[in-house]
Parts: structure tokens; sequence; C-alpha cells
């Protein structure tokens, strides 16, 4: 599979980042490049393998369920949440405003 | 008086607790090399400060004979791929320009109670993604080696290029590196120095940039074996705020220390001998077997068949995660924002990604949502995932046959910066033999070997069992004391 | 017999295919995957943790509680459990979803398929009582949220809700009529409640519905849906299948087509709108969260959650009239509501202790007395009545002497307006306001003979056959009385006296 301007330039709207014409006339034949270079794991027949789920066999731990039991995972800090905001505007994050 | 900046980690430590000298003589003698060094770019900021009153923390407390901790003493760089509480933390990204963190990192948390200071954070590739440390918004690092006879500035590896850079060039004792697919072995093979990836898990990924969390390792940068044992042993183990944390007893690495490998059986996979490898890469390796041998070892030869198709896996699933964990870079709650006029709110992210990523992180990210789109994921993400689980299953295999496996670093040495950024690909099999260890999340380590023809330096991998970092640390010991490599790079900067 | 809601066309009859996907806010102290409180009505932003505002390098940690009352609800509605889940990211862009995408189960959902049923209702137009598929119940995290109207060029985000906990519990196509769907909603509510697993607050948002409507010929394949997003009550669900309905319907009989796509309900006009057309759908890339290990659950886990769980509302349902000999009427009323079977239990209990009898012998007075009388006297005391005053006891030492025979129907209503307004003991309020019936038979005998004295002539045709007399000497009793005989004495003492 090899990938057309128009859908490098779809893929980069979906990652929501702006490219200019030349940037993608740049980025189609790198990507393409190293699609087709990963492709070759079509050839290794995988029947029966299953997608690794865990690098290290481990399974997932559970919290209790309290408030606020760590720290540093803590609410009740909205001047660290809004420390660095670009426009933190009342106790609120500020965005352009969105029509629903 | 000893040349304090000569010292490493475990010289530094001893020598504060005996009283040979003062911490802030040592945290004041890096401070000033640190300052003296602005053209290897090493740092993005400085915090002598930091290290300052690390330091005078620690001679208070032996003035009061209480114990200095394990790092004592000890001032180190820190990968700024760490967040640390309100000291600039930017993965050498223009998108993080300026977020000063609320919050520490586990791991370099867990170094400040061990004893340890700061002496700056690190430049690195933007975002870890990078092999020579030439896609930071905050500059190319260069190396402190330079090839015999030229002036041309040399690769310090990457992602953990700062980090590499400024232990080979003693500026810093040690430095924490972090490793997804080679960001410590890499770099450090490239200058000369030793760096370990423990066990997936081993390190709490909280607090650490992420780039592919099921990849992503921390671990220490420094220049000797017990070096790197005592500072891991610093940065490792369980935290309940990273779900993939191991909890399991934490081991003694450097109180373990051995370099006799009697009883020990080394693994020499076939497939490592991949045409492109430089000539002088296979000697080492050859050199390298004798060295075990003489240290007790058994070689015996084994097979890890899907080696090849690691690296390619590995282009898949670590920009798959990147682009989803790169998504929370929008300007909305931190870092960059970039509002066109009259922009609406997709617009805004939008730009701000575009004005804010640089061109291989834009490409991972694109490549990343490529293979998770829709009608794609099977045939990429999926079949890597099943790649995956059989590069792992070869390691298990394998490791039925033999305690440890020897490899080496990297395909080159170390290479001129500028001189393979013209093609991704050729500047991705850089990483052809750390990347298998790192999908199967195994402990590796890169252990300098020997300068080549170029007089720059080569590093020869450990690669061990889940778990046994101790195993991993015993060769790497034992290639140690054989190769003692003690070479150092003329001061040009 | 299937549903038989049509919608009439001009081309002839329409069936209505429904499916809903209800997001349950899960009851939890803590959110899904941060130690931040879920406490409703906060002040904004102030229950937000780095990890809820995804900070660089924050993790997530599930929380037990969570998948807990996850299970325990698939457990409720007979569905599999499965042992072995994951989480997965939806990838997308907003800035109410901080990590630029949503922890979710798409691959391997927590629970798989189950079922509720719903009971017929003649009235609602469900004729007969029927069961409902449910496709699966998966975890997820909640969105935070945006305020328009605060500023005039900027959106405000608040993340408190940011990270809480929520069950996606998606139905089948099974539904075929508002009725249905109203009353697979109330039921489903019903559910989470009895089991703890949801307060079921549509108004604060606990309980939200992704309505998907299509509309086809009876017995052709399926139409194209709609999905209309985040109705916030029942009667909104139905109001948004009403007019999604015929507005395909319409739309169809003038040779057009439905298009796949999401709509919003504006509750003012009771219409939908497209807010979402399937070109610019989004493309979520579904994935594997790395930062989470596959969640596997043991045996204990499972047995506790087992053990853990009350008479769900079909059982009660059934044991109160064929235990309890309720109406079906009665059963269901009591059964509707977490609140009322609560109240009658206590009630019930309480009185068959008082009066020494087994439950089953006091059930129906009591539901009597908690279904009609009880809140009728309530409801006329208005603001007079202080329900705190109506406690079991008061009320079981009442149906007590109303058992007893020691007070009537009407005494007992005086008395529990008594106990309403002042909280005093009904005992004393049964003997210092005069309010009992008289069992002493010197009285009532005394009584009978005067009016036996009085009324010879009407004892003479009594006593020749005319038996319908017998109701006047009875009343003749009571009223001497002034009404407080008991009935019973006074028929048993007009029997031996006019033979
Ligand atoms: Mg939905
Ligand atoms: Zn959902």
């Amino acid at each position: 599979m090899s990938v057309t301007r128009e859908e490098v330039a779809k893929i980069a709207s979906l990652a929501r980042i702006k490219m200019g014409d030349a940037e993608l006339d740049k980025m189609v034949p790198e990507l393409n490049n190293i699609l087709e270079w990963v492709e070759q794991l079509g050839e290794v027949d995988c029947s029966g393998v299953e997608p690794m789920t865990a690098v290290i066999p481990n399974s997932l731990r559970l919290r209790d369920d309290v408030v606020d039991a760590i720290p540093e995972t803590a609410g009740g800090r909205r001047e660290d949440v809004l420390a660095n905001a670009p426009a933190a505007e009342h106790g609120f994050f500020g965005v352009p405003k969105v029509i629903e | 008086m000893t040349e304090l900046t000569q010292l490493g980690v475990k010289a530094i430590r001893d020598g504060v607790a005996g009283g040979d000298f003062t911490a802030r003589e040592v945290a004041e003698a890096f401070n000033a090399a640190v300052a003296e060094a602005a053209d290897l770019n090493a740092f993005i900021v400085t915090t002598p400060d930091h290290a300052l009153a690390a330091a005078d923390a620690t001679d208070a407390k032996r003035a009061k004979g209480e114990d200095l901790g394990t790092m004592g003493g000890v001032p180190i760089g820190m990968k700024d791929l760490f967040a640390t509480r309100g000291v600039q933390t930017t993965a050498a990204s223009h998108i993080l320009e300026g977020f000063k963190p609320q919050y520490e990192s586990t791991v370099s948390q867990n170094l400040w109670d061990a004893g340890a200071g700061m002496l700056g954070k690190l430049n690195l590739d933007q975002f870890a993604m990078g092999s020579s440390n030439e896609t930071s918004y905050f500059g190319n690092v260069a190396s402190p080696w330079k090839k015999d006879g030229t002036n041309a500035a040399m690769s310090p590896g990457g992602s953990s290029g700062g980090s590499s850079s400024a232990v080979a060039a003693r500026i810093a004792p040690a430095a924490t590196g972090t490793d997804t697919g080679g960001s410590i072995r890499q770099p450090a093979a490239f200058t000369g120095i030793c760096g370990i990836k423990p066990t997936y898990g081993r390190c709490s990924r909280w607090g650490v940039v992420a780039f592919a969390s099921s990849l992503d390792q921390a671990g220490p940068m420094a220049r000797s074996v017990e070096d790197c044992a005592i500072m891991l042993e610093a940065m490792a183990g369980f935290d309940p705020k990273d779900a993939t944390s191991l909890d399991m007893p934490m081991p003694n690495w450097e109180a373990a220390l051995s370099a006799d490998l009697k009883g020990k059986r080394i693994g020499i996979p076939k497939e490592y001998r991949m045409d492109g490898t430089d000539e002088e890469i296979l000697k080492s390796w050859e050199q390298g077997k004798e060295w075990l041998r003489d240290a007790g070892a058994e070689i015996v030869d084994i097979s890890l068949p899907h080696t090849k198709y690691a690296l390619p896996a590995y282009y898949i699933v670590a920009p798959a995660e990147a682009s989803s964990n790169l998504a929370r870079y929008d300007g909305v709650r931190y870092g960059l924002r970039d509002l066109p006029d009259g922009a609406g709110l997709q617009d805004m992210y939008a730009a701000t990604r575009a004005a804010g990523f640089g061109d291989e992180v834009k490409r991972r990210v694109l490549i990343g949502t490529y293979v998770l789109s829709a009608g794609f994921y099977d045939a990429y993400y999926t079949q890597a995932q099943k790649i995956r689980t059989l590069v792992a299953r070869d390691f298990e295999q394998a490791f039925a046959q033999c305690d440890a496996i020897l490899a080496p670093t990297t395909p080159t040495a170390s290479f001129p910066l500028g001189s393979l950024n013209e093609d991704p690909l050729t500047m991705y099999l850089n990483d052809v033999f750390a990347v298998p260890a790192s999908l199967a999340g195994l402990p590796a380590m890169s252990v300098p070997a020997m300068l080549n023809s170029d007089g720059l330096p080569l590093g020869l991998q450990v690669v061990g069992k889940p778990f046994d970092e101790q195993g991993v640390l015993d060769v790497g010991l034992a290639i140690q004391q054989r190769a003692n490599f003690n070479a150092q790079p003329e001061k040009w900067w | 017999m299937v549903s038989n809601y049509r919608i009439q066309g001009a081309t002839g009859e329409w069936e209505v295919v429904i499916g809903l996907e209800v997001h349950a806010q899960v009851t939890s102290k803590a959110k899904l995957f941060s130690g931040a409180s879920t406490a409703f009505g906060a002040e904004p932003n102030t229950q937000v943790s780095l990890v809820d505002a995804a900070m660089p390098g924050m993790l997530p940690v599930p929380n037990r509680e969570c998948i807990r009352q996850a299970v325990r609800t698939g457990m409720a509605i007979e569905a599999q459990i499965n042992t072995w889940s994951r989480f997965d990211r939806k990838n997308y862009f907003y800035a109410d979803l901080p990590q630029g995408y949503q922890i979710s189960q798409l691959y391997h959902p927590l629970v798989g398929e189950g079922q509720l049923h719903i009971e017929a209702d003649e009235k609602a137009g469900i004729p007969e009582d029927k069961v409902i598929g449910i496709e699966r119940i998966h975890v997820e995290q909640d969105a935070g949220k945006l305020m328009h109207d605060q500023h005039p060029t900027m959106s405000y985000v608040d993340l408190n809700r940011s990270g809480v906990a929520l069950m996606e519990i998606v139905s089948k196509p099974d539904m075929r009529s508002p009725a249905e769907a109203g009353a697979y909603v109330r039921k489903l509510r019903s559910i989470l409640r009895y089991v703890g697993s949801c307060d079921g607050n549509m108004e604060e948002g606990s309980m939200r519905a992704d309505v998907n409507v299509s509309v086809r010929k009876p017995g052709e394949e399926f139409g194209t849906r709609t999905e209309t997003k985040n109705v916030n009550s029942v009667r909104f669900v139905m109001q948004v299948i009403e007019y999604e309905a015929n507005r395909q319907v319409d739309v169809l009989e003038n040779g057009g087509s439905v298009d796949q796509e999401t709509r919003l309900f504006d509750p003012n006009t009771g219409t939908t709108r497209t807010m979402r057309s399937k070109e610019d759908a989004h493309d979520y890339r579904y994935f594997p969260d790395p930062d989470l290990l596959p969640l596997e659950l043991d045996e204990d886990f499972l047995a506790e959650c087992r053990a853990s769980l009350p008479e769900l509302p079909d059982a009660k349902r059934a044991r109160y009239e064929n235990e309890l000999g309720l109406t079906p009427y009665n059963a269901r009323e009591l059964t509707a509501e977490v609140e009322t079977f609560a109240r009658f239990e206590t009630l019930l209990a309480a009185t068959a202790k008082g009066i020494g009898k087994p439950e089953a012998d006091v059930a129906t007075q009591v539901a009597n007395w908690a279904l009609s009388v009880a809140p009728g006297v309530i409801k006329s005391l208005g603001d007079e009545a202080n329900p705190a005053h109506a406690t079991a006891e008061a009320q079981a030492s009442i149906l007590d002497m109303q058992a007893k025979g020691e007070i009537s129907g009407g005494q007992a209503k005086e008395i529990f307006e008594i106990v309403l307004k002042t909280g005093r003991d009904p005992e004393e309020i049964a003997d210092t306001e005069g309010l009992k019936q008289v069992s002493d038979t010197g009285a009532i005998e005394a009584a009978i003979d005067q009016i036996i004295a009085d009324n010879e002539d009407k004892v003479a045709e009594y006593r020749g056959g005319k038996d319908k007399l017998f109701g006047f000497f009875v009343g003749q009793t009571i009223k001497a009385m002034q009404g407080k005989a008991n009935p019973a004495v006074v028929n048993q003492i007009l029997k031996d006296k006019l033979g």
C-alpha cells in the first residue's frame, strides 16, 4: 500500500497537524518509504499467534476507592492544574468559542 | 587533590562519605565544568543551585552523622523527559517550551531522596524520537569525541544524547536516560560510556513524558558498571501510580556484583551478523566473546529468527502509541498555543501542533495515525503486535540455552552530525540491534569495548532474562574489567 | 404478539426499530483512574488531579470499586462476565477530552450479552411482557464540561467530571415503540438503583441515553439508523423516538434516504437536528491502552460481587405476589422504587412482629395502608403533616390496633393524622382521644336490650323471617354506641339476642 498526497493530508488533519503544500510534498515520499519498508512484516505467517498484550507477564493492579489517597494523584489542586494554562479564566481553561 | 570531575558516582559518594572532599566542592566543580561546556549543547537548562542545595544538604547530614543515601553528594544530569517540579520540562520540544511542572517524576524524586543533586536538564531528541540528537528544538548535541584527523561535530547518539555527551565529557558523573528502542544503549555505545535499560516496569514511568508507553523505560548512564548498578538501584522500585510498575522485591545490585562467570552460558545470536555491519564492530564482538570465555563463561550459538522483523514492527508500534500519547499537546492546558485570528478550537489544535512539533515528531505521529486508522489497523498494528510476540518468544527459547546474550550495541560507530538525516530509514537502522530487547521488555546494557581505527568508541550489548539485571551487570563488569576502556575525548569545548 | 405501534404513512404502516446506549455514572467516591473526588456540583476544576488534566507523564490506575459495580450490574442483567477484558483508547480531539483520547473498552468489554425484562402495560401500549437483549456493558471515562455562555469569544472548560467512571450499557435493537423504550429505561434505572451501581439521577446527568432509531416496513430489513446523543429523561427518550420515526418516514416517503448521522435533541422544541454526519464522522483509531495491562478477574472477586447482589425487582415482585399474596398491581407499585419497597418491608416486619403473625398474614393490610391509606392522609394534611413522624413503629402500632379490632379503619386514619401533626404515640392518642372501639359486651348488650325494647314490632318482623332487618339493628346499635362499637362483637350479640 502507498499513500497519496490526499491521504497524507487527510491523516494530517486527523492528527490535527496543519500542513502546507511544501510540507506535504516532502512528507508523501518519506511516509511511503517507511510504509513500504514495514510492509515486509506481511511475509511472516502469524496464524495462531496472539498479539502481545503485556510485554512482561503481569496483570492489571486495581486501587481502592479512596478519594485523594495519594497526594500526587489527588484532586483539590486547581492552582497546580491551571498553573501552565495559556488562558486560565476564573478557574476555567479558556478555549476559542465552540459552537455545538 | 584529585580532579573531582574525573570521578564517577561511587568515587564521589565514598569520597564525600569518607570526608576526602565535601559534596559542595563536587557540585561546584561540576557546575563549573557544565558552564564551560556550552559548545556541547548537552543541557537545555542548567540548575547549579539545585546541585548546590542538594550538596549542602548532604554535607549537613554528614556533619550530623546521618546516613547520606546511596547517591549522597553525587550531582547528576536529568534527561529533560523527566518532569521536575518548578524546573522547565520540555522533552526538547517547542510545544512544551516554558512548561514548569507542579510535580516531580517518581524516578527523579527517588534520586533526590537518595542524596543526588541536579546539574540541569539534558538535551535529547524531541520527545525521545531520534538516534542522533538532531531533532531537538533546542539544537543538536555534539559528542565530545571527534573522528581522528577531522573536526566535524559527531553525533552523541540519541535520544539520550545530552546524557551521553555530558557523561563522556566529564561534565556530569552520571545522567538519567530513557530507552524506548535503544535510546540509552546506542548513545552510550557512541560515547564510550555504560548505560542500562532495566526490565520493563522496574522504573516508574510516572512523570516521564511518554513516547511509547509499552516500551519506555528509564535507566542510568554512567562511566562504569558499578556506577550504573548504584544509580539504577536508586531509580528503580515499585510505584503505585504506574499500573505497569513491577511490584517485586528490589535486589541489591551493587552489593551482589560479580565478574566471575564460571558456569554461565553466553548466547551469540547468529541473526545479528547482518550485512552492513561494520567489520570493526564484528571484531569487537569476537573480542567480547574472548573476554567472557576468559571470565569463565561458556559461549553458545543461539538463534533469534525474527530479529530482522523487530525494527519494522517497532516502527509501527512505537509511532502508533506516540500518535495517541502526544494528542494531549493541544494548547489548552499547558505549553504552546498558536491561535490564528478567528481560528476555532480545531484550527487552534492544528496550528499549535504544526508550530510545536518538529519534523521527526510529525513524521511519526502521522505514521502512527495512519497505521491505527480504519481499515489499516489489523494489517499494521495487530500484525506488528503479533511479530512482537514472536520476537519475545525467540528470546524465551534462547534463554533456555543461555543465561545472557552478547551482541554489538550498534551496527556502526558514531557519525558526523548531519550526515544521516537525509533519509529517515537509514537513521532508524542505528537501532537494529537494540530494538529486539525493547520489544521483549528485557534488561539490556551497553558497555564500552574499544576505540575503532578512527578513534571512536564501540560498545558491546548484553541482554538478560526478565528481572535479571544482576546477570546483565555481572557480564558487563566482566567485559569492563578486561576491556579496561579508559580513553577520554580530548577537550575542545 | 409484537408491539402494535406503527407509524401510519402515505405508503402504509411503518415499524420503528430502537436501540439504546445508556451511559450510567458508576457510584464511586473517587474517579475511574485517579484519586480525585466524583462529588457533584463542586467549584470548577477543584476535583481535577494532574492525571485528569492529562499533564505530561501522568498515568491511569483503575479503581477496583468501579470494576466491581460494573460486574455486579452485569450479573443483575444475567449477563456474561468476561474475566479477561481490556481498556482501549478512543482517539479524538475535543476541549472536554484532555488526553486526546477516552479510555474505554471496544474489543474486550468487561460485560457481555445479557437481558432485561419489561412488563406488559396495555394502557402504555405494551401488549405483553418482553425480553430486551443487552449487547454489552463496558466501563469508560466521562468527559469534562464546556460552558459557552460565560464569555463572548471563549468557551470555558471544567474538568471536574473528566475521568468519572461510566458504564455504557448497550441494548440490542429489540425495542419497537416509544413505550417499550421508556419501560426499558425505567426498568434499567430501577435495576441500577437496586444494585447500587448508579444513583439513576437523570437531572444531574447520572444517566444519559444515546437513542438509535430506524424505520422499516414490517418484516423488511433494518433501515438506516440515526443516533441522537445524550438524552437525559425517559420522556425525552420517547419524544426523540416519536419525532425521529416520523421524520424518517417523511424523508423516505418523499423519495429521500435517511443518512446515518449523529443528532442532537432540543427539549424546548421536542425536535432533533444534525450534529455530525457520516462524512465527517470520526476515525477513532481504537487500540489497546498501553498504560494499562489486561484486566483479569479471579473467582473470589466474582464471588463477592455475586454474594453482594440484593434481591432484584423481578424476583421481589414475584415473591410479593406468590409468598405475600399481594395483587400484581400492589406488587408492581411496591417494587418500582428502592425507597418504596424499603419502607414497605420495614413496616411489614414491624407490623407482623407487633401482631405476632407471619408477614404473609398482614401483608395485604400493610400494602393497602402503604400504597393508599397512608399517602392519602399525608396528602390531605399537606403542610400540616411532618413526614418525619410517620415512623415504621408508629404506623405498625396503628395497624396493630386495627388488626386487633381495637380501632376502626376510620379511627386508624384519625390517629395517623394526629401522629403526623404531633408525633405523639398512637396508643396514647387512641386512649386519650377516645379513638377506640368498644368491645365491652356489657355496654353493647345494654344498648341492644334498649333497642330491642324500643322496636318490638321490628323484632317480631325479623323473627317472622324478614332477615334484612338485621342490618337495621346493627345500624341502630352502632349509632347508639356513637360508632365506637366493634362491629364483630355487635353482630355476635345481636344474633344471640334476636335468636
Ligand atoms: Mg454512543
Ligand atoms: Zn460511551
